[in-house]
């Protein structure tokens, strides 16, 4: 039980010195699930708005799987990425496996149905009166489609913030396709994982505070924007 | 020529049918009341006519020109009108931005906005609300900002849907103030649905009936209240005395009508055995102690079955032999100390009768 007590007090210490290998840990994940996060808002926004506005055959059922999505496991998504960009896949000429750019790569495969369903059900919030309200004043298709991303701005900054915090904090996927290589594709889940395997408590419960930590703000920020 | 104008329209939702091959012409400038109970189809006859919806059947022509069913003819057209909806929906801006957001859709320069934003904010009292947020205002405020909207846009034709359902009194008049400056002084054709009879008849210069998804008749407030065209139209516009009688005499254009014995004389060019019904205004009938000596045709022994009042007037209930009902003030009816059992004479005159077919069916 001390030795818990004393990784933990270790575990503070670290984070109050600014410690430079935590740091640079913390920095690349939030370096990675940051630009994941954002690729992923630039392709589901657009396709969600299409989606929403579009009546089409089997509407429900791409609705349907896109939720689906949301709980694929991480270690699939790795399996799947690691076979698509392995020497023998169909992307292994590029070489980027055990790259940051394929964790990006993954967690924007993570979390795009993510972004895309919450997407979707943040529009359908706006309702048809309010649709209804800017064709009469005579919004075009564009314009149309503009104010309503505006109108429902909390919820689709929700679904961002979602999206990142699940980008963040998975681990299957960066350990599988980033390799966990020290100074390289190291991130803060995959470094927990070592250290901990390896004994070395204290290194792993001050990256785990910083992790909850930032779980903590997204979760305010989230509250901050439901009560709007 | 007609600013606008609906051929054989027709509407369905699935299988109901809300609108029966309806036609409607508009000319510029008018102001049309469209009145009818909840769910005639007064509310999808407005959507079509503002191109958000495509009817089954049917054309409709604006300023001449035929409507297409699709393509960017539509935009144009719908950007001269405007709605303002039943329920205010303001979008979750500033009420500046509310407002400016149909200028900007028009593509209007910054300055320009600025300056027409204020002048209808300030049209519609609005002033100094410029930066709250328009879902924080209460009912009344936020449908001003929805006409406010509207105005702004200074178009050909407004449409109004139920403008004042579900508001204050204050704010009903208020709302009503505007729409009658509006038509004053912009010469805004506009059509107004209201289930407020007293309001259409009050705001429009022709009122049309919808019932049932047809467009029973159309006329002056004059017409459509006093000359009901058949016991739908009478019963929904609150003739309360519909009686029932065949025509047994006509002499030159004034018909007598045999109702339950009693001769009523009315003026109708029906033929003599044509059952008709006879529709009384019940401010038309005057009550009195005695007989007396006027021009009024027709004058019945009663016996008053009932007496309640409203607002500064009574409603008798009398009967003479078939069931009349009176409106009087209140100050005549104590006056005459009308009360259950007291006997008087009702007395109205020829042209107070109006008569209209009766269908058998």
């Amino acid at each position: 039980m001390t030795e818990i007590w004393h990784g933990l007090i270790k575990a503070v210490e670290l984070i109050i010195s600014l410690d430079p290998g935590i740091m640079e840990i913390a920095g690349r994940s939030l370096r990675i699930s940051g630009t994941s996060c954002l690729l992923a808002s630039l392709i589901s926004l657009p396709l969600g708005s299409l989606i929403y506005f579009h009546q089409f055959r089997g509407k429900r059922a791409v609705i349907n799987i896109i939720q689906t999505l949301f709980s694929v496991p991480t270690v699939v998504i790795g399996l799947f990425v690691f076979v698509l960009f392995s020497r023998a896949g169909p992307l292994g000429e590029t070489g980027m496996l055990f790259t940051p750019a394929v964790m990006v790569v993954g967690q924007m495969i993570l979390i795009t149905p993510i972004l895309l369903g919450l997407a979707i059900s943040a529009l359908s919030g706006v309702g048809k009166e309010v649709v209804d309200a800017a064709t009469s004043l005579g919004a075009s298709g564009f314009q149309l489609t503009l104010l309503i991303l505006r109108e429902a701005r909390y919820a689709v900054l929700a679904a961002v913030i979602m999206g990142f915090g699940r980008a963040i904090s998975e681990v299957g996927c960066a350990m599988m396709i980033g390799g966990n290589i020290r100074g390289f594709t190291r991130v803060m889940t995959t470094a927990i994982a070592l250290e901990t395997s390896k004994g070395e408590l204290e290194l792993s419960m001050a990256l785990g505070i910083i992790l909850l930590f930032l779980a903590l703000i997204i979760n305010i920020a989230l509250n901050r924007l439901q009560q709007r | 020529m007609s600013l606008i104008e609906v051929v054989g329209l027709s509407h369905s939702y699935g299988e109901r049918e809300v609108l029966k091959s309806l036609n409607l012409g508009l000319s510029r400038g008018e102001v049309f009341a469209l009145i009818g109970p909840t769910g005639a189809g007064k509310t999808t006859l407005l959507r079509i006519i503002d191109l958000l919806e495509i009817p089954s059947l049917g054309e409709m022509y604006f300023d001449g020109k035929c409507i297409p069913r699709s393509g960017k003819q539509r935009l144009e057209i719908r950007r001269r009108m405007a709605f303002v909806h039943q329920k205010p929906q303001v979008f979750n801006l500033s009420v500046y931005d509310n407002v400016a957001y149909g200028l900007r859709w028009r593509g209007e320069r910054k300055n320009s906005i600025a300056e027409r934003v204020d002048h209808i904010l300030e049209m519609v009292g609005l002033e100094g609300y410029e930066n709250r947020n328009a879902r924080t205002l209460s009912g009344g405020e936020a449908q001003r900002v929805a006409l406010a909207r509207s105005l702004v846009l200074e178009p050909e034709v407004l449409l109004l849907d139920e403008p004042t359902a579900n508001l204050d009194p204050v704010s009903t008049a208020k709302i009503e103030q505007l729409i009658s400056y509006i038509a004053g002084q912009h010469k805004t054709t506009m059509i107004m649905a209201t289930h407020d009879m007293s309001q259409g008849q009050q705001l429009a210069g022709r009122i049309g009936v919808l019932l049932d998804g047809k467009l029973v008749q159309t006329g002056s407030a004059n017409d459509i209240f006093r000359l009901p065209k058949d016991e739908e139209v009478a019963n929904f516009v609150g003739m309360e005395n519909i009686i029932e009688g065949v025509i047994i005499a006509n002499n030159e254009g004034v018909v007598t009508v045999n109702i339950v014995g009693n001769a009523i004389e009315a003026v109708s060019n029906y033929p003599v055995g044509k059952e008709v019904y006879a529709c009384i205004r019940p401010e038309d009938i005057t009550l009195a102690l005695s007989r007396t000596r006027s021009s009024a045709r027709n004058s019945f022994h009663a016996k008053v079955t009932q007496v309640a009042s409203f607002g500064p007037l009574s409603r008798v209930e009398i009967d003479c032999r078939f069931r009349l009902v009176a409106l009087v003030t209140k100050m005549s009816a104590e006056e005459l100390n009308l009360q259950e059992g007291r006997e008087v004479y009702a007395t109205f005159k020829a042209t107070g009768v109006h008569i209209i077919e009766r269908k058998t069916s």
